[in-house]
């Protein structure tokens, strides 16, 4: 709908996903192009945090493409979507407790110098925690001190660096599985703030939330999943709450897809 | 400490050497204990025995002591790596008696020349290692289950390596020097003061970075104390060695597995994955970590650490037999990382804790030697001892989470 002219930065097409009984996926598209951010919406279970694990690498799908910038890909594992550009923010964040937060930002891309060029390499601990520092500060988080266990962080702070870790690697796209549900007034403020700069740096965004409110101040366009299926795409600046909420719990449409579907 | 946004609720060490005092109580009181509880351990079994027994803490003693423990620390090593992971490997005892039997059997049956019988036996570990640590990361087979099989079954290959003798000594110096030989003072004196040296080095420059970059630095009431315990401790234990029969080989080897793999685990990438795997696998698979890789590496480590911990008991033993890495030697190596601070949980611990754990096992059974005691009662309190250390686990964990720090 939006934008039909140019190519979508990512573009799924099809995407199955069963967990035993469940079908949790029915051929579901989905596409953000650049400069986008995407609402993603849906009841609890209707399958949106799997169709971002899905995209991120962490279940393999059944069936179903995945393009990104007009190219298929396959998507592997973690490693293959943070090659691409893409960085996420897991629903359940995805942090490791016994770690402090500089470590927890930089899992997996540790900044090292060299000790014996070539051959032995030693963490970067000056540089990482500078960075950290800067990152953080840029998305005013309040945190006590950078070398804090996560463990003795609360929700709110725990999500704040969950999102700062998922946007200071220069992504294409940015997949956020609720990132405001823990979060106060002012901290959501700030997220919010960032998705629409992010926006205007060009990457595409996709928002999964429960608040219509912020979802309709952020986004460009929505799409509803239902029970595993894609049950509506919205123009966000056209929908009504109502229009959503009806796709939502499916109460104005019937079986077939609604009007709005693509 | 940097604060980023200053927050007024941050409760900072005040400067001084009660305000550091101060910052060590509150991080002991919420269970962030480190190696607090060890140490005074290690205070209160000295004073026991040394007040039982005047015999303890004299040099020839103490050398003795450090050639008790440098296999079960050398293992123990090992052992902390894979309790880092939140995982275990009970195959260490065997595995360090096979080795140290394939090291005999090929030097005094087949002629290889010492040096190179003992790197075959390390190698040996590190197959067994691999061998075990894709098994449980192919199969998904709790690393309990596969290094109990382990245990069983090497222990039957080394039956079966040393055949119908049983017991094979070894006399080749490249092999039996390990345990036995000991740096003169001049040797010894250079090799402590050289630690010193590079200990004060390292210190200094990384505190000169921090505060280039603007970061902070803790106080320098810490520092000062780091200073004094750590090179103090050094030049002591040099001191009261030469008094004995110098500094033995085997506590040097000892201390470069602590230092090497304690500087990998706390300064390389590949020890903070280690590290995220013991506390959150699933978070570290999706931050790209290799999980699987460093759990196969973890494994391998493991064993080859065992490995190098039985070629030094049999170089002390001066033979290699049946019994040779059964018995207590699995359940001493992790009792001792336990017992030296480190998480049976995952995630948490220090390579140190090997070092530790081993002294305080290996100074109870010491001394309780010197007074002559029973294996009965011996073993009834390394139980005791072992049961106090993963309860003091069990219970500061509990306090962390209370702090939420768990
Ligand atoms: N790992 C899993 N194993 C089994 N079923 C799962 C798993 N993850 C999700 N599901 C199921 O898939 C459906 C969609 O879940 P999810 O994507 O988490 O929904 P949402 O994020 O929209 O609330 C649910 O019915 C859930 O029970
Ligand atoms: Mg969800």
């Amino acid at each position: 709908m939006a934008r039909p002219d140019r190519t979508p930065l990512l573009e799924l097409r099809g995407i199955r996903k069963r967990f035993g009984a469940v079908q949790a996926l029915y051929d579901v598209d989905f596409e953000v192009y650049a400069g986008e951010v995407v609402g993603l919406v849906g009841d609890n279970g209707a399958g949106k945090s799997s169709l971002i694990k899905a995209v991120a690498g962490i279940y393999a799908t059944d069936s179903g493409e995945v393009h990104f910038e007009g190219r298929q890909v396959t998507i592997g594992g973690p490693n293959d979507t943070a090659r691409l550009g893409i960085s996420t923010v897991y629903q359940d964040l995805a942090l490791c407790d016994n770690l402090d937060v500089v470590a927890n930002l930089f899992l997996g891309r540790e900044v090292v110098r060299p000790v014996i060029p070539g051959l032995v390499a030693a963490l970067d601990e000056v540089t990482m925690e500078q960075r950290a520092i800067q990152v953080l500060r840029d998305l005013s988080v309040q945190i006590p001190s950078v070398r804090t266990p996560i463990a003795s962080l609360s929700g709110g702070q725990r999500q704040s660096v969950a999102v700062a870790r998922s946007v200071m690697w220069n992504s294409k796209v940015v997949l956020l599985d609720e990132p405001t549900a823990a979060l106060g007034v002012a901290q959501t403020r700030q997220v919010l703030d960032l998705i629409k700069r992010l926006r205007a740096q060009g990457l595409g965004v996709v928002v999964i939330s429960h608040n219509l409110a912020d979802v309709f101040e952020v986004c460009d366009r929505i799409v509803v999943l239902r029970l595993g299926r894609r049950a509506g795409n919205f123009d966000a600046r056209a929908a009504s709450r109502e229009q959503i909420v009806a796709a939502i719990t499916g109460a104005e449409f019937g079986t077939p897809a609604p009007a709005g579907a693509a | 400490m940097s604060a980023i946004a200053g927050d007024p609720r941050l409760i900072a060490d005040r400067p001084g050497l009660a305000g550091t005092l101060e910052g060590v109580w509150r991080r002991v009181s919420q269970g962030e204990i480190g190696s607090l509880p060890v140490v005074a351990a290690l205070i209160l079994i000295a004073i026991v025995f040394q007040s039982l027994n005047p015999n303890f803490l004299t040099p020839r003693n103490l050398t003795n002591l450090v050639l008790q423990i440098a296999a079960m620390g050398t293992i123990s090593v090992g052992v902390v790596l894979v309790l880092l992971l939140g995982e275990i490997d009970l195959s260490v005892g065997a595995v360090s008696g096979l080795c140290a039997a394939v090291m005999a059997v090929l030097n005094v049956k087949a002629g290889l020349p010492g040096a190179l019988a003992v790197g075959v036996g390390v190698l040996a570990g590190a197959g067994i290692g691999l061998l075990q640590g894709v098994w449980i990361t192919r199969f998904r087979v709790p690393s309990f289950v596969v290094t109990l099989a382990g245990l069983l079954g090497w222990q039957g290959l080394l039956l079966w390596v040393l055949g119908d003798t049983g017991t094979v000594n070894l006399t080749d110096p490249a092999i039996t020097n390990l345990a036995g030989i000991f740096l003169g003072p001049r040797l010894g004196w250079f090799v402590g003061l050289a630690a010193v040296a590079v200990f004060l080095a390292s210190l200094s420059r990384a505190r000169r970075r921090r505060v280039a970059a603007g970061l902070g630095v803790g106080t320098t009431g810490a520092l000062v104390a780091r200073i004094v315990l750590v090179g103090g401790g050094i030049l002591l234990a040099i001191a009261v060695l030469d008094a004995g029969r110098g500094v033995p080989l085997a506590m040097l080897i000892l201390l470069g597995f602590v230092v090497a793999f304690d500087w990998v685990t706390t300064r390389t990438g590949w020890g903070r994955h280690v590290f995220a795997v013991g506390g959150n696998a699933e978070a570290a698979r999706r931050a790209g970590v290799a999980v699987d890789r460093v759990r196969v590496l973890v494994f391998t480590l493991s064993a080859t650490l065992a490995a190098c911990g039985g070629i030094l008991a049999a170089s002390r033993l001066l033979a290699v037999n049946q019994s040779s890495g059964s018995g207590d030697v699995v359940l001493n190596a992790i009792a001792a990382a336990v017992i030296g601070g480190t998480s049976l949980f995952g995630g948490r611990g220090t390579i140190w804790s090997a070092l530790l754990g081993a002294l305080v096992i290996g100074s109870i059974s010491n001394g309780m030697d010197l007074l002559a005691l029973a294996s009965s009662v011996k073993f009834m309190i390394t139980g005791g001892v072992l049961l106090a250390a993963v309860t003091i686990d069990a219970v500061s964990r509990r306090g962390r989470q209370a702090a939420g720090r768990a």
